[in-house]
């Protein structure tokens, strides 16, 4: 069961099961920007880019983006930074995996982001979307298209928080605007 | 996940009905023999052999193969059997090879029915042996373990069926050499291999439907953990690691092939999680030594001590996040009640502050917990790790050193000593460091560092120092082939002679060490030549022209009373080899006080900058690659009154007078 999401749309989800989640992987993916003629590099690259915020009491205290792959603690991992897309087939091409089990006790929710580092909307990016999927069953729990989703650049995707023992997920799927995970910031408070 | 076992570890199996899988090089001879509970064969039936492939619960191949599958049933065996001894032996008399020192290790591999390895061995180390007891299955209690025995017979199929109380091993030796030579002929001439349609048919008698991967795990000698490309980038920050692309990139794939499992509890063990834990235990995990990935064993232990060097320093990172943040929120929180003048007095204020503490102490507790968890889990797996390590990786205490022979391969990495943790509650993690050096090391006899120099009298330090250049200096000696490793000494004032002992007694210093001023240009004067030689010869392409008494092994100059006996050309071309010699094999070993040169002034600050600093006593100076803690090193050195050191060294003059070509 995969819930399809469309922006703005907050639901809580919980496994199937009724446990709690313990390993989750966002997934990011985008169809690359078609090649044009003989000069194969000109046509316009698009670097959608994942991150993952990690916040203690509404503080963040670690980020994992491009450019700090693995959190301090080993319990968030990027899987690396995709610069152009890939075949827009529904594939993951960056992804973040978290390990519930491992995010030390003072972390209490994580933020998941997607920004657009090249600058086109998702209006202009073919086959994108973001995904979230439970790790140990590998079920989806919440997919958002965003191709089509508006003149945004950025789009707050899904927290997970803590919930008694365990965690739980809360889509957000709010469109904002912003070329770096730091643009976003602001626009994560509310929803914390 | 299947586990890989060393030999002598065993492990449990999951059910009764398996599958034992044998690849090996070229075709190999799979036999079972079954034995009671006092180790002996009761009936002259108990075996399973090509000649006679059946036995109640057991059944072996007809013919020699490179794979074999042997299907099992521990529930159907005969009563009273106890234990399963799986053989394997190299076909005689078809003209291949004679001894299993000739073709790859054979690889076997216990696996369930719907193929999913449980537990695999790599019969290594074998020579002139052409018979092999592989693996015992063996009761204990009312559960069944697998053990790798690996203990192979000179004498082959005869002397192993001997061994295992047969009467007439000779006659049923020909039996079986005869049954596989038929065997051979046949499938020679048969076209289509008859491998497909063999397991087509065993696994109607398993009754178990092979999934597709399963088929594929068995196809080679080399699956076992090759599937990923080691992360041994090995200098002392491995880049490999900090970059999960690599290794975390069959994720997506795992979750394609439908609820793939992937496990992340180790990072950076993407290529080898642990085992889901069977239904109905707790889980808990049993660590297993070479539980990583990696081409050979020594590369499998490798980069499991990096992974747990890695595990090791998260989960200290995440304990000290949760208590620096439990911390600063109490404080901002009584800042909060102190700062309002109403609340600054009176109950309310005592009950906000008593909160915040209860609120620091229980988050700090939580962390503890959490850490105490998984140092447990590291603590249990270095257990098991440290006397599974070959000499190069092993403290000087582990009895791998009695072992000791000369090696023919020059190791990957060597243990320069261990690292630790304030959190670690005695844990502690080899350090190693990739070989060829990739630079020189310092051991610092100076007071200007923290931790337990403070506590020793001058003297003492460096006497300890020179120890442990001695300790080092000898297990470079010990773990690189003979003629592969020259050690130079200076040593101008005679103040190293006491640590120094063990090499010159020995022999394995062959020559006193340079004494004096003349001593150390002379020497310096020679390796510097050395590394001009080497370097030109290699800019300009013309190595063939080097000449021919050149000593091309690793050089390794122990440098001891720096600067004493240097005149300034001397100071320059130690300089000169700290920064050129490590790309031509030429490594310093400087024991030295930073003090004692001060009068030099900056010109050696890039002398010391060019050497990895060790200490002789425990102290806080190296940082991981990772969230860069400061580890406490401990310097490698040999237990008091043990021999071990005098002992390996004469081992290493013995092989150099044996096989050493000069």
């Amino acid at each position: 069961m995969s819930v399809n999401l469309s922006k703005g749309q907050a639901i809580s989800l919980q496994k199937s099961d009724g446990g709690t989640l313990s390993a989750v992987r966002m997934g990011l993916g985008w169809k690359a920007a078609p090649r044009r003629g003989l000069f194969g590099k000109r046509s316009k690259e698009i670097d959608l880019d994942a991150s993952a915020v990690l916040f203690a009491d509404k503080q963040p205290v670690d980020v994992v983006f491009f450019r700090h792959l693995v959190s301090d603690d080993g319990s968030v991992k990027h899987t690396g930074d995709n610069l152009v897309g890939g075949a827009g087939q529904g594939g993951d091409d960056e992804a973040i995996m978290v390990d519930l089990q491992r995010v030390p006790v003072h972390i209490d929710q994580i933020v998941f982001t997607v920004n657009s580092f090249t600058g086109q909307t998702f209006e202009e990016v073919e086959n994108a979307f973001c995904r979230l999927v439970d790790e140990t069953n590998g079920q989806e729990l919440a997919r958002y298209t965003l191709t089509g989703g508006g003149q945004y650049t950025a789009q707050i995707m899904a927290k997970v928080h803590r919930q008694g023992d365990g965690w739980q997920m809360t889509a957000v799927g709010a469109p904002t605007n912003g070329r770096t995970f730091q643009d976003l910031m602001p626009a994560m408070v509310p929803h914390l | 996940m299947a586990v890989e076992l060393v030999r002598g570890q065993n492990h449990p199996l999951p059910g009764a009905r398996l599958e034992i899988r044998v690849s090996a090089a070229g075709p190999v001879v799979a036999g079972a023999t079954l034995n009671d509970e006092n180790g002996r064969m009761r009936e002259p039936a108990w075996i399973a052999h090509p000649a006679q492939p059946t036995l109640p619960g057991l059944e072996v191949s007809r013919q020699a193969a490179a794979d074999h599958r042997l299907a099992v049933d521990l529930d159907a065996l005969p009563a009273g059997v106890h234990r399963v001894n799986v053989l394997l032996a190299l076909p005689v008399g078809v003209g291949g090879p004679l001894n299993f020192g000739a073709v790859a290790a054979p690889f076997v591999a216990v696996t369930g029915l719907d193929g999913t390895e449980v537990a695999s061995y790599r019969a290594t180390g074998l020579g002139a042996e052409s018979a092999v007891v592989a693996l015992e299955l063996y009761r204990r209690h009312d559960s069944w373990k697998v053990r790798a025995v690996g203990q192979g017979y000179a004498g082959g199929l005869a002397a192993m069926l001997a061994d295992q109380g047969l009467p007439a091993a000779e006659e049923l030796a020909t039996t079986i050499t005869d049954a596989v030579a038929a065997g051979m002929v046949r499938s020679v001439a048969a076209p289509p291999p008859r491998t497909e349609e063999d397991r087509a048919r065993r696994e109607a008698t398993v009754g178990g439907a092979q999934g597709a991967a399963g088929a594929g795990a068995a196809t080679g000698p080399g699956n076992s953990g090759t599937d990923a490309s080691a992360s041994a980038s090995g200098d002392f920050a491995p880049q490999a690691h900090g970059q999960p692309g690599a290794q975390a990139s069959p994720a997506p794939g795992g979750s394609a092939a439908g609820g793939g499992r992937i496990d992340y509890q180790h990072p950076g063990r993407a290529s080898a999680p642990s085992p889901a834990p069977p239904p109905g235990e707790d889980g808990a995990y049993e660590p297993v030594a070479g539980d990583a990935s990696g081409w050979s064993m020594d590369e499998r232990l490798y980069n499991q001590i990096w992974d747990m060097f890695e595990d090791f320093a998260r989960s200290v990172a995440a304990y000290r996040s949760a208590v620096d943040f439990a911390e600063s929120r109490m404080e901002q929180e009584l800042e909060k009640v102190l700062g309002d003048p109403r609340t600054r007095l009176g109950q309310a204020a005592d009950t906000a502050r008593t909160e915040a503490r209860e609120k620091h102490a229980q988050l700090v507790e939580r962390a503890r917990g959490v850490l105490d968890r998984d140092l447990a889990q590291l603590k249990a797996e270095s257990d098991v790790v440290e006397p599974a390590l070959p000499p190069a990786f092993a403290r000087w205490d582990n009895p791998v050193w009695h072992g000791y022979s000369s090696p023919m391969e020059t190791p990957m990495a060597v243990r320069l000593g261990d690292l630790s943790l304030p959190e670690g509650v005695g844990l502690r993690i080899p350090m190693l460091v990739r070989l060829p050096l990739e630079r020189g090391l310092w051991i610092d006899c100076g007071h200007q560092g923290s931790g337990a120099s403070a506590l020793v009298d001058a003297d003492e330090l460096r006497h300890m120092a020179a120890e442990t250049a001695t300790a080092i200096a000898a297990r470079l000696a010990a773990v690189y082939p003979v003629d592969d490793f020259t050690l130079n000494v200076i040593d101008p004032a005679g103040s190293a002679a006491e640590a120094l002992a063990p090499l010159l007694e020995t022999g394995a210093l062959p020559e006193q060490p340079a004494a004096g001023a003349a001593g150390v240009s002379a020497t310096l004067e020679r390796l510097t030549q050395r590394v001009d030689l080497v370097q030109m010869a290699v800019r300009s392409g013309a190595t063939d022209a080097l000449p021919p008494d050149l000593d091309t092994a690793e050089q390794l100059l122990v440098v001891h009373d720096f600067p004493h006996g240097f005149d300034d050309r001397a100071v320059n071309q130690l300089r000169y080899l700290a920064d050129e010699g490590p790309s031509v094999g030429v490594n310093l070993l400087m024991v030295a006080d930073r003090e004692d040169a001060r009068s030099y002034g900056p010109v050696l600050s890039p002398l010391w900058r060019a050497l990895l600093r060790i200490t002789p006593v425990p102290d806080d100076h190296l940082a991981d690659p990772w969230v860069g803690h400061h580890w406490t090193y401990e310097p490698p050195l040999v237990p008091r009154r043990s021999r071990v050191l005098t002992q390996v060294l004469q081992q290493v003059v013995q092989a150099r007078r044996t096989y050493g070509g000069g």
